[in-house]
């Protein structure tokens, strides 16, 4: 479904991707992680089109983003690390913005910004001001406002971080249902439960580059077992990525 | 696709301006406020409002006829008010800036100046003690004292009984001047002709001879937008507070799209299959209506309130106005395609359209400015919808004398468009 290939992108004398390469298969989660400055998520935004790659490609589907308004990009839902959100709109209302971005509009519309408000569970709260939301249930919105256009892909760029565990697992059972319903998932996270509850597959990167890319049991394999009898995903991404401050 | 998006992203720019109650407020309320402020102290003689007048003080420390002429004429004029203090409280009064200017006719001012004015003797000096803030006023009051003073002697020597005696002495002191011989038999003859003329004034009981006087009469007419057509501070005043608010709404545009980037809005909207034109141009659209709406809500008060009328042509008012508003939207875009963070460059901007409306002659009009600044100030875009509004309100003049100022502000609009294209950052790290 999304397939990345020899990607590359640096900003200034900086190589922020090197040669990055991975697939996301329909029905999948990829778990992409790495430590801060890995280049996570220079390389979300390269497939979300925010960013232009110097060298590599990204394809949909088979088929290669060609501009801005290419058509194809209507099967990408982002769903950025910011609340991207406008808080003096009501929720309904930021919903409405973000559908018809990608020409939703109308009965279809409607329709969507009620599946989507239902899925994260903000069906009651559709016309208060966002601002009066508390910071899980921005967190949830902010995931709703990636679905509206039903993308075939979802691009989630750490969307649990700074919410509480109730709102952590209802973001999680909403990316189980994604799952379950074909969509392909790339997820960017640096909590390792996370990775591996949801994770189908796991691609660790650092310094640009990918250091691992496997199932979770793939990588448990690599390392040796702990003293519960499994080994450790945290184990093994400090011993691929090393144990030094990344500030 | 391209279209349905457009307008949400329009509308949620409405939206967004219309959420706020208090800005939206302020956005409309404080322009009308400055506007009628401005308009209160600019808006000139012709509404039937009271005449502007200059304060000034008069001390006549001469007391005679020729002073007393001075005097009366200075009282009489309609562009001063006049006050006749001490000479102590006079001086204090210009201190205080109670008057723009103390005239101090010093004592023997009529004997003096009626030699001085036939013959080559000591003139007499009259003392202006002037506020060095009211430069402006102390010219005004040189001219039209030297008026006044030139017709009271004129009048007094050529018949009136100081006169007389002063025409006598100088024919008496003739012989003993340093006067050349030519010179002096020339004004001997017209010296003598003057007594001669003074004495039959005097038989005839006519009152006095001819006299000095200023020899016109002035009427004045206000060119505005037609024969009945009165002058209206008002219309001036609001089009540049409008032009300033207008340019303060643009920056408001920007801050907006530099706020969107802050947090994370901008990668939604890249990340979407919009071209770059439809992203540029929805928030045109959506800042050109705000900032016409400011224009034109205050140019509806301005109507309502204090009778500002478009007396030239209302589509050529209204060709400025939405060009006005295209290159104030396109100049929000550039502030946000060279601005970095909200906070910076919101000072940044705000003092370049303080600059551009001072310079765009929106507080105080161009024609005070001087000569190099008015033809440097063509430059400035505010300068050109100042004048297109002016041209168009109180100057009345027609359709084509809006051409020009639309055509050059949309080159304007043009200009920041192409620049905005050039130096967007696109790219969303």
């Amino acid at each position: 479904m999304l397939a990345i290939t020899n990607l590359h992108k640096s900003f200034a004398a900086i190589r922020a991707v090197d040669g990055v390469s991975f697939s996301v298969e329909r029905g999948q989660l990829l778990g992409l992680l790495g430590p801060n400055g890995a280049g996570k998520t220079t390389t979300v935004s390269m497939i979300a089109g925010l960013v232009t790659p110097d060298q590599g490609s990204v394809t949909i589907g088979g088929v290669a983003v060609s501009s801005d308004s290419d058509p194809v990009k209507r099967r990408l839902g982002l769903v950025p690390q910011d609340l991207a959100l406008y808080d003096e709109l009501t929720a309904r209302a930021n919903l409405r913005l973000f559908g018809s971005l990608y020409g939703v509009s109308g009965d279809a519309l409607d329709r969507a910004i009620g599946s989507s408000l239902t899925l994260v569970g903000l069906s009651d709260r559709a016309d208060d001001r966002v601002k009066t939301f508390s910071g899980g249930m921005k967190r949830r919105l902010n995931l709703a406002a990636g679905l509206l256009h039903d993308p075939d892909i979802v691009l989630l760029d750490e969307p649990t971080v700074g919410v509480d565990p109730q709102s952590r697992n209802a973001i999680f059972d909403n990316l189980e249902e994604l799952k379950s319903r074909g969509k392909a998932l790339l997820y960017t996270t640096h909590y390792m439960e996370e990775a591996e509850r949801l994770a189908d597959r796991i691609v660790i990167m650092d310094h640009g580059r990918v250091l691992a890319d496997d199932t979770l049991s793939g990588l448990r394999a690599r390392v040796p077992a702990g003293a519960d009898g499994k080994a450790s995903l945290e184990t093994l991404f400090l011993t691929l990525t090393g144990r030094n401050l990344r500030d | 696709m391209g279209l349905t998006a457009f307008l949400a992203l329009v509308r949620k720019d409405l939206q967004l301006f219309f959420s706020d109650r208090r800005s939206v407020i302020l956005t409309f309320a404080v322009p009308i406020a400055i506007a009628s402020f401005f308009g209160s102290i600019f808006r000139g003689s012709g509404d039937n409002a009271e005449p502007a007048t200059i304060p000034i003080a008069i001390v006549d420390r001469d007391g005679s006829a020729i002073s007393k002429a001075i005097v009366s004429g200075i009282h009489a004029d309609k562009s001063l008010a006049t006050s006749m203090p001490a000479l102590d409280e006079a001086r204090a009064a210009v201190q205080r800036g109670d008057v723009a200017v103390a005239v101090i006719v010093p004592p023997g001012f009529g004997d003096t100046a009626g030699r001085a004015f036939l013959s080559q003797g000591d003139k007499p000096q009259v003392d202006l003690l002037f506020d060095p803030s009211r430069g402006a006023e102390l010219a005004m009051v040189r001219g039209v004292l030297t008026g006044h003073v030139m017709e009271a002697v004129g009048k007094e020597v050529f018949g009136g009984a100081q006169g007389r005696a002063i025409v006598d002495e100088t024919l008496k002191q003739l012989d003993s001047s340093a006067l050349p011989a030519g010179t002096r038999d020339t004004l001997r003859t017209l010296l003598q002709s003057v007594q001669q003329l003074n004495q039959q004034s005097g038989q005839t009981g006519g009152g006095g001879g001819p006299a000095i006087a200023v020899p016109f009469r002035v009427k004045e007419d206000a060119v505005t937008g037609g024969a009945n057509t009165q002058y209206n501070g008002y219309a001036h005043s609001f089009a540049g507070m409008g032009i300033q608010f207008l340019l303060f709404a643009a920056i408001e545009l920007a801050m907006g799209i530099l706020i969107e980037r802050q947090l994370g809005i901008w990668k939604r909207f890249r990340s979407a299959p919009l071209s770059r034109f439809t992203l540029l141009a929805a928030r045109g659209a959506s800042g050109t209506i705000i900032t016409l709406l400011t224009l034109l809500v205050s140019f509806a008060f301005a109507m309502i309130v204090f009778g500002v009328k478009i007396h030239g042509s209302v589509i050529g008012f209204l060709a400025i106005a939405v060009a006005c508003s295209i290159m104030a939207a396109t100049f929000g875009l550039l502030v946000a395609a060279l601005g970095k963070t909200a906070a910076a460059t919101r000072r940044v901007a705000t003092f370049a359209v303080l600059i551009m409306v001072m310079l765009g002659g929106a507080w105080v009009p161009s024609f005070i400015f001087p000569a190099w600044l008015q033809r440097i100030t063509v430059v400035i875009p505010a300068r050109w919808a100042v004048d297109g509004l002016d041209a168009m309100t109180w100057r009345g003049l027609g359709l084509d004398a809006a051409i020009t100022p639309t055509l050059v502000l949309l080159g304007f609009a043009v200009l920041f468009g192409v620049l905005t294209v050039v130096k967007f950052r696109w790219e969303e790290a």
